[in-house]
């Protein structure tokens, strides 16, 4: 019965899209304020027919309903309750019915947040979140309805994948989908003003927020799944260049890229058609990226939850929304116009410099991506592309990013002068300097510069702050007025460029990365990076759904002891699967980290690493995603969008 | 400065910007590209010289055995996809998901006696995952098709009479 209501509430909310597509288009099109206003309406019903959707198949999977082929698929009695409730967003149709819920969230927010905007402009942009809807509510009710039911149904499910059932990744999904749908709204923005074929200044900074928003939440996401990738397959790396991986990755780097591109539209009212194509081209990424992966067109080896059958409704979906957006711009960019005037050398041309760069790097990983896919139908050859066609690309184009990065800040809008802002940074470049010669006795050459580079990103933008406040220049006291009155987005920006210098660090600690793999029997010792780790014992254990091996390895350093660590091998009776479950030690500058293998002849595989800096490339990434937060905070955003004719004055200023 | 050499300069930064890309990945794909080889192609597309590639069949029910290579343990297993078979080397722990039977892609390189050393074991995290590679192996040998169903679960290849195994699963 609740699955029945869960059913008619997904049909419910398509009946909604279906109103939102159309009324408010039809609306802004024939300028009649009646269709308008029925928008926001619209939106929120969708969103609570949605949310009541889903509500209903979190009850089913509580309730442990089997007969629902979804849960008894993805789910077992004796599956403990946070991954009932979590295991929702874990299975296929689940996960898809998620993108739809929080896909009308986004839609709901712009109808509750954006009263302020001109009325054609929120129908046009609710309209387009509707049309969006559509189609995926579509596809989960048509070709993957999570509330199919199964006749006779069985006694028990079969279980959840046993990787899945992790704390970590039980909430990586809807941070990351928060991220990826987040980017629906930046999208409907840029439609909405080819329609309406107006961008001003006011649109730069209702489009700003929306992205911070999803940018954060991708920045979590991301660093939520890599994290979990380290410390559950044990594998003991953080990245693989996996198609997955790759596919979150792309549209966080156009975001970036959009990001910045906004401000200038923002500030300067430049740059508008490049920063509409990139909307279009962030979301169209987020879009391909979560979809050629579930649908099975590209392969991975750490995707969950894939379907090929189901690709072609997808591929068509893809298309028609992506070549859709693509034509509206074809036919309407030419009239927005461009305005704003910058030389070269100057904060916008800055901006610039990163929105190609960035571009350039997504190009790269989007080809070494894609390409096998292209070398197995036209050429029938079986190719993939590894890590280190990355590494050789990627870097070189990244490295530019990082030298621009502390100086852009720096430089003022419209005209500036590389000396001057040189000369501001100069104690950053020493600190760079120092920082990259004291690696270089650790370290192998390239860590070293990556190092130096992390401390010149890092200091380059605490020197942003240090020279607004005018540190040791006036009173200390002064100072600290000054920083007080600074506002939030100044420390957004700051906490941005320092978090991506510590995660750049952590890479480059991590590149430094020890292990061993060694055959030891209780009593035995191993040496690794100075440490001594000796295995004590390996006994049984017992969990809830699992059986379990497990080690217990005391860690001494000179003869003392600092940490017991007990990492173990779990055996799922349901899945008949094998987990290693890594453990791992962490001080905040080095993880110690020991994984189990199998036993044999009395003795344990043990896989002993020694990651020096590895914390701190999620650190960074959490930074940057505060940053982003702060940004957010802005008094500055979330006040009314200045009028057109003050946006023309500064403009002009 | 006028604005049509300022448009000059954006436009160059933009040609360098993906230029560069451009070259860069050329270069990279001439020198970091891993050709697939299934087991029967191996004696004549496999890269010598120690070149990396994948290599991906089905390991061979039965033939895996522990190896110690100076205290490092490891494996010694065969990869098949019915046409012929590779003696694999590896040292490391197998991935939880490796079994007999199963398919595998291994990364590694040939050695002048015919083996092969990977440094590599790739296994998807569910255990009815066949890698594409793989399944496209076996179908150009003629060991199993998509058209007679889909794979059996890998539980059931353990068994030493896979094939026929394979055939009533399906």
């Amino acid at each position: 019965m609740i699955a029945e209501l869960g059913h008619f509430a997904l049909a419910l909310a398509i009946a909604f899209a279906v109103a939102q597509a159309i009324l408010p288009l039809w609306g802004a099109w024939r300028s009649e304020a009646r269709l308008m206003r029925a928008a926001p309406a619209l939106a929120i019903g969708q969103m609570v027919a949605l949310a009541v959707s889903f509500g209903c198949l979190v009850l089913v999977s509580v309730n442990d309903d089997f007969s629902v082929q979804n849960i008894a698929e993805n789910s077992h009695t004796l599956k403990p309750m946070l991954y009932k409730i979590t295991g929702a967003w874990g299975s296929h149709e689940g996960s898809i019915l998620f993108w739809c819920l929080i896909l009308s969230l986004c839609g709901g927010a712009v109808a509750l947040f954006g009263r302020p905007l001109p009325a054609s402009l929120r129908a046009r942009v609710i309209g387009v979140l509707g049309v969006t809807a559509f189609g995926f509510e579509l596809f989960a009710l048509l070709e993957s309805n999570p509330f199919a039911r199964l006749w006779p149904p069985p006694l028990n499910g079969r279980d959840m994948n046993p990787l899945l059932q992790d704390p970590g990744l039980a909430f990586h999904p809807p941070i990351l989908y928060a991220g990826y749908v987040g980017f629906a709204i930046p999208f409907a923005f840029a439609v909405a003003a080819l329609l309406e074929g107006r961008i001003d200044a006011a649109w730069g900074r209702w489009v700003r927020p929306w992205t911070l928003g999803a940018w954060c939440c991708l920045t979590g996401g991301i660093a939520l799944g890599s994290w979990w990738s380290y410390y559950v397959l044990g594998w003991g790396g953080f990245w693989f260049w996996d198609p997955v991986e790759n596919a979150s990755l792309l549209p966080w780097l156009t975001g970036t890229a959009l990001l910045h591109s906004a401000i200038v539209v923002e500030k300067r009212e430049a740059l508008k058609t490049w920063t509409v194509l990139l909307a279009i081209g962030t979301f169209a990424l987020s879009l391909s990226g979560t979809f050629l992966v579930r649908s099975g067109i590209l392969n991975s080896v750490h995707s969950f939850a894939n379907d090929p059958a189901r690709g072609v409704f997808i591929l068509g979906l893809l298309a028609l929304i992506i070549g859709g957006s693509l034509l509206i711009f074809a036919l309407r960019a030419p009239t927005l116009g461009s305005s704003g005037l910058f030389a070269p050398v100057s904060r916008e041309g800055a901006l610039v410099l990163n929105n190609i760069l960035l571009c350039s790097i997504a190009a790269v990983v989007m080809t070494g991506t894609i390409y096998p896919l292209f070398a197995d139908l036209l050429l029938d050859q079986k190719i993939s592309v590894g890590p280190p066609f990355f590494n050789a690309t990627v870097l070189p184009l990244a490295t530019p990013v990082f030298l621009a990065m502390s100086l852009g800040p720096t430089l003022s809008w419209k005209r500036a002068a590389l000396g001057p802002a040189m000369i501001r940074l100069w104690w950053a470049s020493v600190a760079a300097l120092i920082v990259g010669l004291f690696a270089t006795f650790g370290m192998k050459l390239l860590p070293a510069l990556a190092m130096a580079a992390a401390a010149w990103m890092f200091f380059g933008a605490l020197a942003e702050i240090v020279e607004r406040i005018r540190l040791f220049r006036v009173s200390l006291a002064n100072s600290f007025q000054r920083l007080i009155a600074l506002p939030l987005s100044t420390f957004g920006t700051t906490l941005g460029h320092a978090g991506l210098g510590v995660t750049v660090a952590g890479i480059a600690g991590m590149s430094m990365a020890t292990e061993q793999v060694v055959l030891m029997k209780p009593g035995e010792s191993v040496a690794l990076a100075g440490y001594e780790f000796r295995l004590v014992d390996v006994h049984d254990a017992k969990g809830s759904n699992y059986n379990a091996r497990v080690a217990t390895i005391v860690i001494t350093e000179g003869g003392k002891p600092i940490v017991t660590l007990m990492p173990e091998r779990r055996s799922f009776t349901t899945q008949t699967m094998t987990t290693t479950e890594a453990k791992i030690s962490t001080n905040f500058v080095r993880d110690l980290y020991v994984v189990l293998g199998e036993e044999r002849d009395g003795a344990a595989v043990m896989r002993l690493h020694d990651n020096p800096l590895a914390p701190w490339i999620w650190f960074g990434a959490l930074i940057m995603a505060l940053g982003g937060a702060c940004s957010l905070a802005d008094r500055r955003l979330r006040i009314a969008a200045p009028t057109r004719a003050t946006a023309r004055a500064a403009a002009r200023a | 400065m006028t604005r049509k050499r300022r448009r000059l300069i954006v436009v160059l930064v933009c040609a360098l910007g993906l230029g560069s890309a451009a070259a860069l990945t050329l270069s990279a794909f001439n020198s970091t590209l891993q050709l697939f080889v299934p087991p029967s192609r191996i004696a004549t597309e496999a890269p010598r010289g120690g070149r990396v590639f994948r290599l991906g069949g089905m390991v061979e029910p039965g033939s895996v055995q522990r190896i110690n290579d100076n205290g490092h343990p490891g494996a010694r297993f065969k990869v098949t996809d019915g046409g012929a078979t590779v003696s694999v080397d590896y040292i490391g722990i197998l991935p939880d998901l490796f079994r007999e039977g199963q398919g595998v892609v291994t990364l590694g390189s040939l050695r002048p006696d015919g083996s092969f050393a990977a440094q590599e074991v790739l296994a998807k995290h569910d255990e009815t995952y066949m890698p594409p590679d793989v399944a496209d192996a076996l179908k150009k040998s003629g060991r199993w098709s998509p058209e007679k169903g889909t794979p059996p679960a890998s539980a059931l290849w353990n068994a030493p009479a896979w094939n026929e195994t394979a055939k009533v699963g399906g």
